[in-house]
């Protein structure tokens, strides 16, 4: 008889090994679509018009909603920007056009270390940084928290675009006899800049889930946060501290909060991939 | 001889060009220097807040330094009214969900990263990769809401019970499950970590030679073979990395720990009981600290924290630097 190679103990272990590895691959991918599931479940039952128009009700009162932290969101996101991403975007140009030697790759290794910080450790920073010399919470210090956090991002993947101009594009520019910071201008940064964007929105995306960083910071706050040195209520605060009190309607509360939060992101994200699909290398978080 | 002085016509025989010779000022004019300091600015203000950041930590935490020194890691008490801090307790709640979170994440990260570079078409892998990936943009606190309402509940009907009966004699399945425990916090980690672990060892993966695969095929291996002993072993060290990473993002994990753990600061064998991690310890406790010794002992485990992922972090870019694919970021 002819003796079949692999034998079939080998041909056995093939097929349940590669078999597990798709089982593997199936579960993980499935864990998404459970979360997306259950929030669209919980989260799209509990939603109404109110959820976006009223402030929280009162304990015990069903109702209300969260105008208030999902405009405090807003607001800390847009002083997250201005604070993140000029010290980021700037930076990222500095190391894509000008940086060389020691002073760069420094530059480069703490910008990895601030990414490696955990948020939490961040909240600690911004506490001691803002929130005691103020001596109270605000949504400026949880901007601040937010804008540092945004940072690391916002260099990485502003250089990465920005070295992905080809250099043909900026020998032309100079060969016309613009200056190297009139070819980066008007040259090299509108060649990136759909990229540096979609790197900004997704970069954005990610601190906006954010709430470690939050909890000593911009706080919370059950009613309209009066102008940027008053403590402000958040979408992902707003999450933890309804989601772990004991009331039933403070849990339904956060279903729907936990699923508009994550709408906003995923959109972001998708949105993103579309944007960035023609690129091979798609800059990751 | 007549071609060469042609060649040469117009050109200052000194060889200098002065009309494309920038003064100071008028390079000024054009903008370099004013751009070249603008970026330098910032990022000099990046290595300015890192250091800060540093700065903070380490002299906000000086008190319970003096005060404990190397003891408070080795102490288990944790005590604002007799002002005796240690942090014992929370480093084994860090460590030991960490471990769960990777004894879980591990096998399977790896398994669906082997699928997706070896075997499934490049687009299904790509689409699932995604999908994959869409699982790390998910925020920390929604992990934590599904935790408390989904996963518990499911933990403590379905797998716990069969967990006891299979397994029950041994100490770390030992006791009632209250359902906030080590376990949850840790099964809730291996979800938040296994993006990671699969977006990175796939891309390695990837990156293997296709010559390392043909070398044992034509020896008559089978694909498993060639996987477990010619593939793996080449990216053992981008895994190894992309571990380290989800490690490094695990032991900083606060949110979701916070809301599945059960913050009961105790050292515990089993892993059904309720504890307490650092992070977590820190999130619900900062707001609250009364007193400097207690404020600055928070600090302190903040700063452990921010060291031990540091390294971490940094083993990880070692790691994945000498596995030499540049295409490998994080």
């Amino acid at each position: 008889m002819r003796r079949r190679y692999p034998p079939l103990t080998k041909r056995i272990t093939n097929v349940v090994m590669l078999s597990l590895t798709g089982v593997c691959a199936f579960m993980t991918v499935s864990v998404l679509f459970f979360i997306l599931g259950y929030l669209v479940y919980y989260g799209g039952k509990s939603l109404s018009l109110s959820f976006f128009t009223q402030l929280p009700a009162p304990v015990g009162q069903t109702g209300g909603g969260m105008a208030n932290a999902i405009v405090g969101t807003v607001k800390l996101l847009a002083l997250a920007t201005v604070i993140g991403i000029p010290i980021g975007g700037l930076g990222g140009v500095y190391l894509a056009e000008f940086g060389t030697g020691w002073f760069s790759f420094l530059v480069r290794y703490t910008t990895d270390l601030l990414n490696g910080v955990p948020s939490i450790v961040m909240g600690i920073f911004v506490y001691g940084l803002v929130v005691l010399p103020m001596h109270h919470f605000s949504t400026l210090a949880g901007g601040i928290a937010l804008g540092i956090m945004m940072i690391p991002i916002a260099v990485r993947s502003t250089e990465e675009f920005l070295r992905a101009v080809p250099r043909s594009l900026r020998e032309s520019g100079m060969a016309l006899g613009a200056s190297k910071s009139e070819t980066i201008r008007n040259v090299v940064i509108p060649a990136a800049i759909n990229g540096i964007v979609t790197g900004i929105m997704l970069d954005l995306a990610r601190v906006a889930g954010e709430t470690a960083p939050l909890l000593f910071t911009s706080f919370g706050n059950e009613f309209w946060s009066k102008g940027w040195l008053q403590p402000t209520a958040s979408l992902p605060v707003v999450i933890f501290n309804y989601a772990i009190s004991p009331y039933e309607d403070w849990h339904r509360q956060a279903w729907a909060a936990g699923f508009v939060l994550l709408a906003g992101i995923l959109m972001v994200n998708i949105f993103a991939r579309f944007a960035l699909s023609r690129r091979e290398h798609m800059v990751r978080r | 001889m007549g071609t060469s002085t042609t060649a040469t016509q117009g050109i200052d025989p000194g060889g200098q060009i002065p009309s494309f010779k920038y003064t100071w000022v008028e390079r000024l004019k054009k903008g370099d220097e004013v751009t070249h300091l603008i970026t330098l600015a910032a990022a000099f203000s990046i290595i300015l807040i890192t250091a800060l950041l540093v700065w903070q930590l380490w002299s906000g935490s000086k008190l319970p330094r003096h005060a404990f020194g190397w003891h408070f890691f080795t102490t288990s008490s944790w005590d604002p009214i007799s002002r005796d801090f240690g942090a014992l307790t929370f480093i084994y709640g860090t460590v030991l969900t960490s471990a769960i979170g990777l004894v879980i994440a591990v096998p399977l990260g790896l398994g669906a990263a082997i699928f997706l570079a070896e075997l499934a078409p490049r687009k299904i892998s790509d689409t699932l990769t995604f999908l994959i990936e869409l699982l790390a943009a998910v925020p920390s606190v929604i992990y934590g809401l599904i935790g408390i309402f989904v996963l518990i509940p499911i933990l403590s009907n379905f797998v716990v019970p069969v967990l006891k009966k299979a397994l029950g004699f041994l100490p770390i399945f030992s006791g009632p499950f209250y359902g906030v425990s080590y376990f949850s916090a840790g099964v809730i980690l291996s979800l938040m970590i296994v993006p990671f672990i699969v977006s990175i060892s796939r891309e390695v993966l990837l990156a293997v030679p296709n010559s390392q695969r043909e070398a044992m095929l034509a020896l008559g291996a089978t694909k498993w073979d060639v996987t477990w002993r010619a593939v793996l072993p080449y990216a053992r060290r981008g895994i190894a990395g992309s571990i380290f990473l989800a490690l490094a993002r695990a032991l900083g994990e606060t949110m979701a720990v916070t809301m599945v753990i059960g913050n009961v600061a105790q050292i515990k064998v089993s892993l059904l009981a309720p504890g307490y991690t650092i992070a977590a310890v820190i999130a619900n406790e900062f707001t609250e600290a009364t007193g400097d010794l207690y404020l600055q002992s928070l600090i302190e485990l903040g700063l452990v924290l921010f060291l031990v992922t540091m390294i971490i972090n940094a083993l990880a870019r070692v790691l994945m630097l000498t596995m030499g694919s540049h295409e490998v970021s994080e």
